[in-house]
């Protein structure tokens, strides 16, 4: 693998986060991320989309006239949001329940649009797709990290294993009311970026 | 920008423009269409899931031998659902059963169609408006007896209208179950209504009293021992047992089962 190659798939994952350092797609981060398994779930829809508008997007890229960029820009994450949607309900009926409405609004993601426009209008198609998956490993892995905690000490589970049993089910754990809700995760978020800044100093943007 | 794109130009643009619209287009219609039929099966797979479910047949569905039996988890469900459940359509003012395509029939479409529904004059539920028929469940026993009644009912919760199933005893006054399939309620509070601790509260209560009113409540700090009409409420989660409560009520009462259950009490159901 080249250098090149590995600073697309792995640099987003820590020295250019997508939520941590570019705060982008917090929207999502907050809602999906009450269990493990949707948190996934969701993780691999994000890689999907984001790696196939950016292969797309970048294909076309010569040919997309600047003045309507954002809406065939659009146009192309829509579709494919659809498509990921559509395999979910065939495939995953379960987990689409849960998560249809999120996965809609994989549109509105910004780090999809962000990656079409910062990355995929500029360069070759193979390197964009690269860098679609590395995003969507970046945005995963701060979903997974926060899912891990909201459902460790929210629902006493890890991927819907008990791990410590709930008062309400004859155990001794308390879930905490806090982490099931959403806003909890700012919380987390905000943790998350203080600890990656703490070790990269060089992320602390300046005054 | 060093060199201009041909489709820079206005005629260039719409050209442009129109082809992605065509490909994306057709990606997405090959997507809907193509996938269809594994959608439509995952659907009525659920439903027929938690009709079992309500009526105490999922563990005969899920068990070794019968998925053996049936090839697979899914297969057996469908068998059993198919070997054990009879769908009636009703028509809910007048309780009598109907003749209507009880798998075509649709309650969410039928509810926002204003020739097919009604807007209840006591909207407890929250419903808006309700369908002018119902498909109700019969689920007979080994022996061929009618065993339990399962009734789709659906209700306003907390944040959005919380759709189920309630199963009652051929007595139509003993619960068997009370299974949700579809709820936006908050996980770990409301949504602890499909917790099966939860759900285990509900066997043996009577859903009438002896003068045969409507009984059944939920009882915020936890139901006396031996009260067979009163269940636990949800703690932190007042306003989803309320709305289960008024579910429950609206469905059995004048404008919803009501008629049904006074007919099928009578014996005037065949």
């Amino acid at each position: 693998m080249s250098s090149d190659t590995k600073k697309a798939l792995f640099g987003p994952v820590i020295d250019n986060n997508p939520i941590a350092l570019q705060v982008l797609g917090v929207c999502s981060a907050l809602a999906v991320t009450s269990s493990m398994a949707n948190a996934l779930v969701m993780t691999l829809a994000v890689m999907v989309v984001t790696a196939f508008s950016n292969f797309f997007i970048s294909v076309i890229r010569n040919q997309i006239p600047s003045s309507v960029r954002i809406i065939v820009q659009m146009a192309i994450i829509a579709s494919l949001v659809i498509v990921v949607d559509q395999v979910l309900k065939a495939f995953s009926y379960q987990l689409s329940k849960e998560l249809s409405v999120f996965i809609g609004l994989i549109i509105t993601n910004c780090i999809v649009m962000g990656r079409a426009e910062a990355f995929a209008m500029k360069e070759k198609p193979g390197i964009s797709f690269i860098d679609g998956l590395g995003n969507g490993l970046g945005y995963g892995a701060v979903l997974m990290v926060v899912a891990f905690f909201r459902e460790l000490f929210g629902f006493g589970t890890i991927f819907g294993m008990e791990v410590f049993q709930l008062v309400q089910n004859g155990g001794w754990y308390q879930g905490n009311g806090l982490l099931v809700l959403p806003f909890s995760s700012f919380f987390i978020i905000g943790l998350i970026i203080w600890a990656i800044r703490q070790w990269k100093p060089e992320q602390v943007e300046k005054d | 920008m060093s060199k201009t794109k041909k489709t820079e130009t206005v005629a260039g643009t719409l050209i442009f423009v129109l082809i992605i619209c065509l490909v994306c287009a057709a990606l997405v219609s090959v997507a809907a269409v193509g996938l269809k039929p594994l959608q439509t099966a995952n659907k009525l797979l659920d439903k027929q899931t938690k009709i079992l479910e309500a009526s105490n047949l999922l563990a005969v569905a899920l068990k070794p031998e019968n998925i053996k039996v049936a090839g697979s988890e899914d297969k057996s469900i469908v068998s059993t659902y198919e070997k054990y459940v009879v769908a009636k359509m009703i028509d809910l003012d007048s309780g009598a059963i109907i003749d209507g395509d009880v798998n075509a029939f649709d309650e969410r479409k039928a509810a926002r169609d204003v020739t097919q529904s009604i807007k209840p004059k006591n909207d407890m539920a929250g419903i808006n408006r309700r369908a002018n028929s119902a498909v109700v469940y019969l689920v007979k026993n080994e022996q061929g007896q009618l065993n339990t009644i399962v009734l789709p009912i659906l209700g306003m919760g907390l944040w959005d209208l919380m759709y189920g199933f309630v199963g009652l005893e051929a007595d139509l006054n003993t619960v068997s179950s009370v299974v949700y399939s579809d709820l936006k309620e908050t996980p770990g509070l409301g949504a602890e209504v499909l917790n099966p601790r939860w759900k285990a509260l509900w066997p043996g209560k009577k859903m009438f009293n002896e003068q045969g009113d409507i009984a059944i409540k939920i009882v915020k700090g936890g139901a006396k021992q031996g009260d067979i009409h009163g269940v636990d409420a949800l703690s932190g989660a007042t306003l989803t047992s309320n709305g289960v409560e008024h579910t429950l009520h609206f469905w059995l009462g004048a404008e919803g089962y009501g008629p049904f259950i006074s007919k099928f009490k009578d014996g005037g159901l065949d």
